[in-house]
């Protein structure tokens, strides 16, 4: 039988008494709970005092506000899967939300929680990172942001500090944007064993596109900060075709440090990343050309 | 140190004290006395212990019932209704949708949920609906028809 240790319990009636409660030592917050319960289980994480934001509507909420996608970190992995707009500008983020955990699990778990439980086999990480979402932090002396890709310091470790709550994602929306997600895993509903998600912005002649800038985001490969920069730095300037899109599959897999495990040896995981990053480009591709031509 | 934590379960109002790292799966069976719900894998995987939270499912093994307070619940015994079967419940007889019965109980609330948004739905998206839960008697094949039976058969005026 699994069961936590002992902890408090309290209930944030607002993202500002959340941000009081937090500030105590040894303190976590509890949204979806289906990271940290089974820590917790484990003796992974023994918090003293769980903060419970699931009543903070403020921050359940998906919206188009201008040219950027703004997404509240109490949104439902469901919320994403079903936002109409959220899939319009970034097909990436429904591909990943397909693939992550279930469909009972998705009605639960949150976006913010799944970026603040920095697992490295975590699906989202890689996706806003692949798409340079902003992470917005609230704390008790106002609001900070900070690029997704320098949200994450380690395995289970982000920037956010005590006494502080991630508020929201927001993405850029730019015209003539692809993306797409791949993932491998052993079974479904599975941790990845390998994934890459990708965006390109395509500018130029509808016939012979040329990649404005790329974005490569990768998933439980020991990328570091989800990203793929080398095959990115290759990729701009160049034609948005299969000879691009396969050497950066190529960069990408050896520029990555992925660890032999359970789930398969460091060539196959190599092998992966590089077949799986060169689908993503391919299909981002497909997805910025359709959007160009409507 | 206990907490209260006040649900109604099923149309019936309870209120229990109770430590904040009492899981709500374990505060429905042994607090409650509601037993039709089960505790299976422990871990999130299996879905046996899945109930309605405000009307969606979850996984009660990995909810603390602190969670739950102020909100409703909704659990297998609350699926029949003055005195009948749910059409859900009707076709798991029907169709032989279990053998030993113990993820039975979350398949049904899943499915009955599938069924409250998706009236009519196919046999891809009763297998997406179901992934997130474990049968290790059936191969899935009679819960697939259980519901689909459900679906051909629903009651009127529900």
């Amino acid at each position: 039988m699994q069961v936590p240790s002992h902890v408090e319990y309290e209930r944030a009636t607002s993202v500002e008494h959340a941000l009081s409660l937090l500030s105590r030592p040894e303190t976590r917050v509890l949204a979806g709970g289906h990271s940290l319960i089974p820590m917790m289980k484990l003796r992974l994480a023994q918090p003293e005092v769980l903060v419970d934001i699931n009543g903070l509507a403020e921050l359940a909420f998906i919206a188009l506000d201008g040219d950027r996608l703004r997404i509240g970190a109490l949104a439902r992995h469901a919320d994403l899967l079903s936002s109409s707009v959220a899939g319009q500008c970034f097909p990436i983020f429904h591909d990943a939300e397909r693939v992550v955990a279930d469909p009972i699990v998705r009605l639960w778990g949150t976006i913010g929680g799944s970026l603040c439980q920095a697992d490295p086999s975590e699906d989202l990480s890689a996706a806003f990172a692949a798409v340079r979402a902003t992470a917005v932090i609230r704390g008790k002396d106002g609001e900070r942001t900070v690029p997704v890709r320098d949200f994450h310091l380690g395995p289970y470790e982000t920037v956010i500090g005590s006494g502080e709550l991630l508020a929201e994602i927001r993405v850029p929306v730019r015209p003539g944007t692809g993306s797409a997600y791949e993932k491998v895993a052993r079974r479904v509903g599975d941790w990845s064993v390998a994934a890459a998600g990708a965006v390109l912005c395509l500018s130029g002649d509808p016939a012979r596109p040329v990649i404005e800038s790329a974005g490569i985001g990768l998933t439980a490969v020991g990328a570091e900060h989800f990203v793929a920069a080398e095959a990115e730095d290759f990729l701009r300037g160049r034609a948005a075709d299969e000879d691009s899109f396969a050497a950066a599959g190529a960069i990408a897999a050896g520029h990555c440090h992925p660890s032999a495990d359970q789930r398969g040896p460091e060539d196959f995981k190599r092998h992966l990343v590089g077949e799986l990053t060169t689908r993503a480009l391919r299909r981002a591709a497909a997805r910025a050309s359709s959007e160009g031509n409507r | 140190m206990t907490i209260r934590v006040a649900v109604t379960v099923n149309g019936t109002e309870y209120a229990r004290d109770v430590e904040p790292r009492l899981l709500l799966i374990h505060f429905i069976r042994d607090e409650l006395g509601l037993t039709g719900s089960h505790w299976g894998c422990d871990t999130s995987n299996c879905g046996s212990c899945v109930v309605w939270l405000d009307a969606k499912p979850v996984k009660s093994c990995t909810l603390l019932a602190a969670m739950a307070d102020g909100r409703t619940l909704r659990t297998v015994e609350g699926l029949e209704q003055d005195g009948r079967l749910d059409p859900v419940q009707q076709g798991f007889i029907e169709c032989h949708g279990l053998q030993c019965g113990f993820c039975t109980p979350g398949m049904m609330m899943t499915a009955r949920w599938l069924l409250d948004h998706h009236p009519d739905p196919d046999e891809a998206q009763i297998r997406e609906a179901i992934s997130g839960q474990i049968c290790r008697c059936t191969g899935y094949e009679n819960i697939v028809r259980s519901i689909r039976w459900a679906a051909e058969h629903p009651r009127e005026n529900r």
